[in-house]
């Protein structure tokens, strides 16, 4: 069953097209990984599904409902939770406030403040961040930063997450962890789109990839299909 | 964290604050009336701080529409309030600010930084220029007369716009309202990706805050007697309970009470002290303040109770 699906999705930043006629689907419980060039028009796309950026032209569905032109709570709220490329969190409140938010805030029923406490207080151990609960977010390691945030969108009860970039600034030790992680996040049945550039993380986790290039779609197939595709290798290497 | 922890030394403050405010209620009855009255203005000052930084303390939006707010609730109480009862005057005044906070909010909510500020201050000059424009052109007469109020009746109904003022204050930073504010303050773009409505929560705040001051201009309107849109419509106001709230330190919900009191009651005294050095020894304690004090005057006093408390620790 698709859960995300987009036709013909279109961005213009004036005459810049960033995302161009762009079609994709997602199914269910799938992970599909996003890749392509710097500039390629992949954040531009998330930002567009999310609800950050309105889109110029084309129509995006969410479980067979548009969701183009609603804000990102109301997007949120109907199930799709986000990371940041650079993570943005709540850096002044502590790392506990930070997915207490995201539980309160992230789902259409109201949810009680104890409720939303021990719901936040589960995640930041599914996370392995519970030893740092009452830190300031602004004092983490960038691991746990990245971590914090893939907790604070898990807070807001997603059935499709959106990756941007989660293992950039990790070292091979951390990267094994993030995806030990997104196997997990898996496992609980959330469907996964993730850009990323550690391709190890891409080639092993994804089920699907999407190949980007001046924000036009080039290349979709399994990871083996993507790593052979002449497209691709030319566009990332050169002719 | 503040949602659920109950410390133990809440009972104790508790009790202190309802002292507090025993001896303000009955204060009238002992003290000489320019003392009530020089408290009147002080919580005046404090209450419009207190609204002030209701929305732009943790949302980090400095609103310079201060001055706005307050003249709407001075004009409206010189326009009704001779032919409506006095309660009746001050709410509509509070009313008529939230209305008008509600428009602003909606169309200026999504400016950040430098724009909103410009454009929140334009807002109270515009609305000063207009009246002035139209009383002028369209009335003939600039400025009104306003019904007078006994200073005590004024005084306790200041303190009574305090108190609810302070409660809101209180419960809004307590609630999981407050915990929305505080994430559109640290990362707005994120806060709306994790479910709040950004705009909603921001305009309702900025139109709660503007409700107390509306009522504080409405009230203090009877006590000048006669009003103009240059005296209702101050720039100064504008630019004060930024001052004295930064004054106070804005981290902690008494910061700006004390910020706001201290700042009105050092300026009553340098004036009647030393009314030819009266700016320059302000500016010049102000400027000490904002330097070294980058928490305000409540930061300071917590500071040192920390330290306090270390050498306690390390003499047992």
């Amino acid at each position: 069953m698709q859960i995300l699906e987009g036709k013909n999705v279109t961005k213009y930043f004036g005459g810049l097209a960033a995302v161009h006629e762009v079609n994709f689907d997602i199914h269910q419980g799938e992970v599909v990984g996003l890749i392509g060039p710097n500039g390629a028009g992949k954040t531009t796309l998330f930002n567009l599904i999310s609800g950050s950026l309105p889109t110029t032209g084309g129509e995006i569905r969410y479980k067979g409902k548009k969701i183009t032109g609603l804000k990102p709570h109301q997007i949120c709220k109907r199930g799709v939770a986000r990371t940041f490329q650079s993570a943005k969190l709540f850096a002044g409140m502590s790392v506990f406030e930070n997915a207490l938010a995201a539980s309160l805030f992230g789902t259409k029923r109201a949810i009680s403040v104890p409720d939303a406490e021990r719901e936040a207080a589960e995640l930041l151990d599914f996370v392995e961040l519970s030893t740092e609960r009452e830190r300031l977010a602004r004092d983490l390691a960038i691991a746990n930063r990245k971590r914090l945030e893939v907790a604070r969108a898990l807070a807001t009860k997603p059935d499709l997450m959106m990756f941007d970039e989660v293992m950039a600034g990790l070292n091979p030790v951390e990267v094994a962890q993030a995806m030990e992680l997104l196997t997990r996040i898996r496992k609980k049945g959330i469907t996964i789109f993730m850009i990323e550039h550690v391709m190890k993380a891409i080639m092993n986790v994804c089920d699907r990839i999407i190949v980007l290039h001046h924000g036009s779609k080039i290349a979709e197939g399994t990871p083996e299909e993507i790593a052979t595709s002449r497209t691709v290798i030319e566009v990332y290497l050169g002719e | 964290m503040n949602i659920t922890t109950v410390t133990s030394k809440k009972p104790f403050w508790g009790g202190v604050l309802f002292i507090i405010l025993i001896l303000l209620i009955t204060l009238p009855l002992y003290v000489p009336p320019y003392l009530v009255i020089l408290l009147t203005t002080i919580l005046m000052y404090v209450t419009i701080t207190v609204s002030w930084t209701i929305f732009s303390g943790p949302t980090r939006y400095i609103s310079l529409a201060s001055a706005a707010f307050f003249g709407m609730g001075v004009y409206t109480s010189a326009l009704i309030g001779k032919i409506m009862p006095l309660p009746l005057v001050i709410l509509a005044g509070g009313v008529s600010s939230f209305v008008l906070a509600v428009c602003v909010g909606l169309l200026t909510l999504r400016l950040r930084g430098m724009y909103f500020i410009i454009f929140t201050f334009s807002i109270s000059e515009l609305i000063r220029n207009f009246l002035l424009w139209w009383e002028t052109t369209m009335t003939g007469t600039v400025g009104r007369w306003v019904v007078m109020v006994e200073h005590t009746v004024v005084y306790y109904i200041i303190l009574f716009i305090f108190v609810l003022a302070l409660l809101a204050a209180y419960l809004i930073r307590r609630s999981r309202f407050g915990l929305a504010l505080k994430s559109i303050g640290e990362q707005e773009e994120a806060a709306t990706h994790i479910g709040i409505n950004a705009t909603m929560v921001k305009t309702v705040t900025f139109a709660i805050s503007a409700f107390f001051m509306g009522a504080t201009g409405a009230i203090m309107a009877t006590k000048w007697k006669y009003i103009d849109p240059r005296i209702a419509f101050d720039p100064l106001l504008s630019f004060l309970p930024v001052l004295m709230a930064i004054f106070g330190g804005t981290g902690q919900l008494f910061g700006p009470v004390f910020g706001a009191a201290i700042f009105a009651y050092l300026e009553e005294i340098l004036t009647t002290k030393f009314p030819y050095y009266y700016m320059l020894l302000f500016g010049s304690i102000l400027i000490v303040v904002i330097l070294f004090l980058p928490h305000g005057l409540v930061g300071l006093v917590q500071k040192w109770r920390k330290g306090g408390l270390k050498r306690q620790n390390a003499n047992s």
